[in-house]
């Protein structure tokens, strides 16, 4: 008896795979869908390609490889597929053994191309057997592909595919793919849990994107809550959400009559007009809403059209209904898990973030050190305020891409640029301190402005000579790229550069002014240039040299600046808005002070952009409004001298 | 017996019956009320530039007789120009919006106007919604009060700020610019309220008086430039004479001793920034309705430098100084820039001055500086001293 019944159970099996009888082989299933493989349409290739795959013999994967790359020939004759070698007649090969099987003229086969949408089906399909594929380029390829479009049905072949893996460093890509797709698609809810706990600890784009889709959410009502929904949040209407918007899903959900807006009434009205009345009321009344209201009323009480939504209409329908958030993925555990994942991820990219907005601030500091740093050295010294700074440090920049003009090799030419360009603006600093400055020292005003006049016509001169095009300034190419330390974390080597720079010059700066002769006198001309003539000291030359330094500094900045900004004529102009304030801050005559200036401005920039990113000419005038009340607490700035030495 | 303000001040005499004279000139030229020997253009040209001569005037008294070089006076200007561009937007704008609702077969409702007005404004900066700081839009007393106030205001605060600190001579100078720049980067800001980077434009149509044609219009604003400059000259005038004035020239030339001396400088200091602040305004009111648009480019750190090279050029501490200056300067530069001076061929370079002018006003800014302290009114001197 159970013999007999297990026969049966045998037979009813046979019969049932016989009735959805799989064709057995390759050959077999070309035939069943000739057509559709002879001109494939993207949305019907699909059943084509499920049959092929369900074969699983190798002899697909170079089939579909081949229809893919435009490779696959059919006999006109019979309809038959070949792939085809070279020579003349041309050699037909079996598609399945991969024998020359005959030949025939070019004109009796035609080549098979599937469109680019049929091509990228057939690619996604691939995907799986080129997983296991022995060329390690195609495996990085398919492991490429499934990041980019990641799907439920890859997760199974990737998967299988791991452990054959010869390559360390695309094994551990494919189990952190394979982490991602579980996290998704994983069949059970402990994989994905478990999938999304080990996710956590990572901070990704990626990562992010996949904890966001399955915590993606829409929005839904209904009278009372339903029981069987992954419910997000329960909304509070008057604080989550205000009325009109309640009001406005419910519409949507077709469970309340829309609104009429103020459009419609109008427009209602004006199509009822009858003898300069609407509703009985007279045309030329309709100037307030209420009037409106009353006439549409009587309209809607005609039945001529519908009736107004009230207000009172409004507050009962969204009484009546709870508005909520569900997840569009019904597993609350797997939610709770990529909630709590979404938590440490935000963390932990909160903490990098700030490390990035450090390494930010450091860099826009240092380039506001090198560009102020000049201006603090002369305004020190001197008392004078040059405005042309901005123009030497143009100048410097100008000086670069001359220099590269004529020096191809980007390494050299940066290294011939810097020395050339701090000479080029010495020479002009001097020329304009003996030509222009000496005579102006007791009328610092005076020099402000006589300074205006040389930046003006330095500036106009620029654009005269180079055009007010930018000119490109290029940084060799191993300062090209970014240190990148995660998805979060990352800075450009040109800003590392620059950082160096500013801490070489800082170095050098300190050392001529502290080891130096020439930086005790200028020490001491700046305490009290009266005192330090009658010792002996020239301060005229101190003066000349002191103006050449600060200016061939801002040479060097322009070079540095260059590197990653545009060089123009109004360059200049940009940063010396910047590099008074860093002077004006930091305190003056002190290089700890400037670095303090430029070390509280960039850092402050940086962090008011972070809070507003979008909006940058927010940051720089707020930044702006906080020196000008932070002068009114320091007005000498964070390191101010004292004593004798602070002039006044 | 004191003698009367006149009888002390004779250049005031002198210069109101030059600017009355020049005035009498232009009209008679002009297409609307003369012979039309000059363009309306032209005359608006010459309305702007006296509108500039105020604000160089008030710049003068704050920095050739206060000593305090702002360099941020054209911020005030432009605010003045901003309070009265926002009525002349919104009221010009309701014309339009009112007659083209009328026509609709239902007649407008008081919110479908201000809808209307809302979009046309505010439809290039994405928005339909009237900001806060257009509430007075509306009425044209209260814009032209804001005019005074508005520039006042900023002035009086900031000048609170800086004086009481202390802050003097170049980093004053610096802080100021750092207070137009935060208002040009702010007014920048397309949610500023006031149409970011685009400004504001069609200022030289007054509402109501479209039917009198833009030469009329040109002349009424010439007269009230005019007219503005004349009563700005003489408050200025008065400010700076007598003791008061004493005062603050002693503050320019040694501020510590007028304080030792028992006078409250900052008081002083606050007072004439604060004056000279709404004086600038009011020119900027004046000035906008003629230029016909105002963005916040206009009140760029840049406009104010300017301010102070035509002060300085024109002859610091005198006041026809600044405004010989301004209108010297302004009108040369428009000249220049415009193309009315002629190229100069040197053969292998031909100097086409579009492109050297300003080097040659850099160069002749310096030159002056160094070599002629007292700008082109020291040249008075020279003539009166030679002359007795």
């Amino acid at each position: 008896m159970r013999f007999l019944a297990l026969f049966f159970a045998a037979a009813i099996s046979l019969s049932v795979s016989g009735a959805q009888a799989q064709p057995a082989d390759l050959k077999a299933v070309l035939e069943v869908h000739a057509d559709q493989i002879e001109r494939p349409k993207r949305l019907e290739v699909g059943a084509v390609v499920d049959d092929l795959i369900a074969l699983g013999t190798p002899e697909v994967t170079e089939f579909l490889q081949r229809w893919q790359n435009r490779e696959l020939h059919m006999r006109e004759a019979d309809g038959q597929f070949f792939y085809i070698g070279e020579g003349e007649p041309i050699p037909l090969i079996d598609v399945m053994s991969g024998e020359v099987v005959g030949t025939a003229e070019k004109s009796e086969i035609k080549q098979l191309r599937p469109n680019a949408g049929v091509r990228r089906v057939l690619g996604s399909a691939l995907v799986q057997f080129q997983l296991s594929d022995p060329n390690i380029l195609r495996r990085v390829a398919a492991v490429d592909s499934i990041a980019r479009r990641p799907q439920a049905d890859q997760l199974a072949p990737l998967l299988a595919s791991i452990p054959d893996e010869p390559d360390a460093a695309l094994k551990e890509r494919k189990e952190r793919l394979a982490g991602l797709l579980t996290a998704r698609f994983g069949d059970t809810t402990e994989a994905r849990v478990a999938a999304i706990e080990a996710l956590s600890g990572e901070l990704s784009l990626d990562v992010q994107a996949v904890m966001n889709q399955i915590l993606a959410t829409r929005d839904q009502v209904a009278v009372a809550l339903p029981e069987d929904e992954n419910i997000a949040e329960v909304y509070d209407v008057g604080t989550d959400l205000t009325e009109a918007e309640a009001y406005a899903q419910l519409v949507s959900a077709e469970l309340a009559s829309p609104l009429i807006p103020n459009d419609a009434i109008r427009n209602a009205l004006a199509a009822n007009i009858e003898g300069g009345f609407v509703g009985g009321v007279p045309v030329a009344l309709l100037n307030t809403d209420a009037a409106r209201e009353e006439a549409y009323a009587t309209l809607a009480e005609a039945g001529t059209v519908p009736p107004l939504v009230t207000d009172a209409d409004i507050s009962s329908a969204v009484q009546s209904h709870v508005f909520y958030e569900v997840y569009t993925e019904p597993d609350i555990a797997v939610t709770d898990a990529a909630n709590d994942a979404l938590d440490e991820i935000t963390t932990r990219v909160g903490v990098n973030q700030a490390l990035d907005l450090t390494l930010d601030g450091l860099s826009l500091a240092s380039i506001y050190f090198l560009a102020a740093i000049g201006l603090a050295i002369t305004f020190g010294v001197m008392g004078v305020i040059n405005m042309a700074h901005g123009e030497f440090i143009m100048m410097g920049a100008y000086t670069g891409y001359v220099v590269q003009l004529f020096i191809p090799d980007y390494t050299l030419s940066i290294l011939v640029a810097l020395p050339l360009a701090f000479a080029v603006t010495f020479g002009a600093g001097v020329a304009m301190e003996r030509l222009v400055i000496r005579w102006l020292y007791h009328r610092p005003l005076e020099t402000l402005l006589a300074t205006f006049g040389i930046s003006i016509a330095l500036q106009q001169l620029a654009k005269n000579i180079f055009g007010t095009q930018a000119r490109p300034l290029t940084s060799p190419g191993w300062l090209d790229g970014a240190w990148v330390m995660n998805d979060v974390v990352s800075i450009s080597y040109i800003r590392i550069a620059i950082f160096i720079l500013a801490l070489i010059f800082l170095g050098l700066l300190l050392f001529i002014l502290n080891k130096t002769r020439l930086g005790l006198e200028v020490r001491a001309v700046t305490q009290n240039p009266g005192m330090a003539a009658s010792m002996g000291i020239n301060p005229d030359r101190i003066n000349m040299l002191t103006f050449g330094l600060g200016s061939g500094i801002a040479g060097i900045a322009g070079v540095a600046i260059g590197l990653y900004a545009k060089v123009t004529s109004e360059m200049g102009a940009d940063y010396i808005v910047q590099s008074f304030m860093t002077v004006v801050v930091g305190g003056v005559g002190n290089v700890w002070g400037t670095l303090a200036g430029a070390s509280l401005i960039g850092f402050l920039q940086k962090g008011i952009e972070w809070f507003n990113p979008a909006n940058t000419l927010a940051a720089q005038t707020y930044m702006i409004l906080f020196i000008i009340l932070f002068i009114q607490f320091r007005p000498k700035g964070i390191v101010a001298l004292k004593g004798r030495a602070a002039g006044d | 017996m004191e003698r009367s303000f006149i009888m002390r001040n004779p250049s005031v005499l002198w210069f109101l019956l030059a600017l009355a004279l020049f005035t009498l000139g232009v009209t008679i030229l002009s297409e609307a009320f003369g012979v039309g020997t000059l363009s309306t253009s032209f005359i608006k040209t010459l309305g702007k530039t006296l509108c500039l001569c105020l604000i160089a005037v008030a710049m003068d008294v704050v920095w050739g007789y206060c000593g305090i070089l702002s360099l941020g006076h054209f911020a005030f200007f432009g605010l003045g120009g901003y309070a009265i561009g926002m009525w002349l937007m919104y009221a010009r704008t309701e014309e339009i919006v009112v007659n083209s609702l009328n026509e609709a077969a239902i007649p407008p409702t008081q919110q479908e106007i201000i809808d209307g007005i809302g979009t046309q404004i505010f439809g290039v900066v994405g928005s339909s919604e009237f900001p806060m700081i257009w509430a007075f839009s509306h009425s044209l007393g209260l814009q032209l009060l804001m005019v005074i106030l508005v520039p006042g205001l900023l002035a009086l605060v900031f000048g609170w700020l800086a004086f009481r600190s202390r802050v003097t001579g170049v980093y004053l100078s610096i802080l100021t610019q750092a207070m137009t720049l935060a208002l040009a980067l702010y007014l920048f800001q397309n949610d500023s309220g006031l149409r970011g980077n685009n400004g504001l434009s069609g200022l030289q149509n007054i509402p109501g008086l479209d039917h009198l044609g833009q030469a009329t219009i040109s002349m009424w604003f010439f007269w009230a430039s005019a007219i503005a400059l004349g009563a700005g000259y003489v408050l200025f005038a008065w400010v700076t004479s007598g003791k008061m004035g004493s005062v603050i020239r002693g503050i320019r030339d040694d501020e510590s001793r007028v304080r030792f001396l028992g006078y409250h400088v900052e008081s002083y200091k606050l007072f004439v920034f604060t004056l000279t602040a709404v004086v600038a305004g009011i020119a900027g009111a004046l000035y906008y309705p003629q230029a016909g648009i105002i963005n916040p480019a206009e009140i760029a750190p840049i406009a104010s430098i300017y301010l102070a090279v035509w002060v300085a050029i024109g002859g610091r501490g005198r006041l026809y100084g600044a405004v010989i200056g301004a209108a010297f300067v302004s009108l040369l530069s428009s000249w220049f820039t415009g193309g009315g001076a002629p190229s100069i061929p040197l053969g292998f370079y031909t100097i086409q001055w579009t492109d050297w002018w300003l080097v040659l006003l850099g160069v002749s800014f310096v030159a002056v500086t160094l070599f002629f302290p007292k700008g082109i009114g020291g040249l008075f001197d020279y003539l009166v001293r030679k002359d007795p």
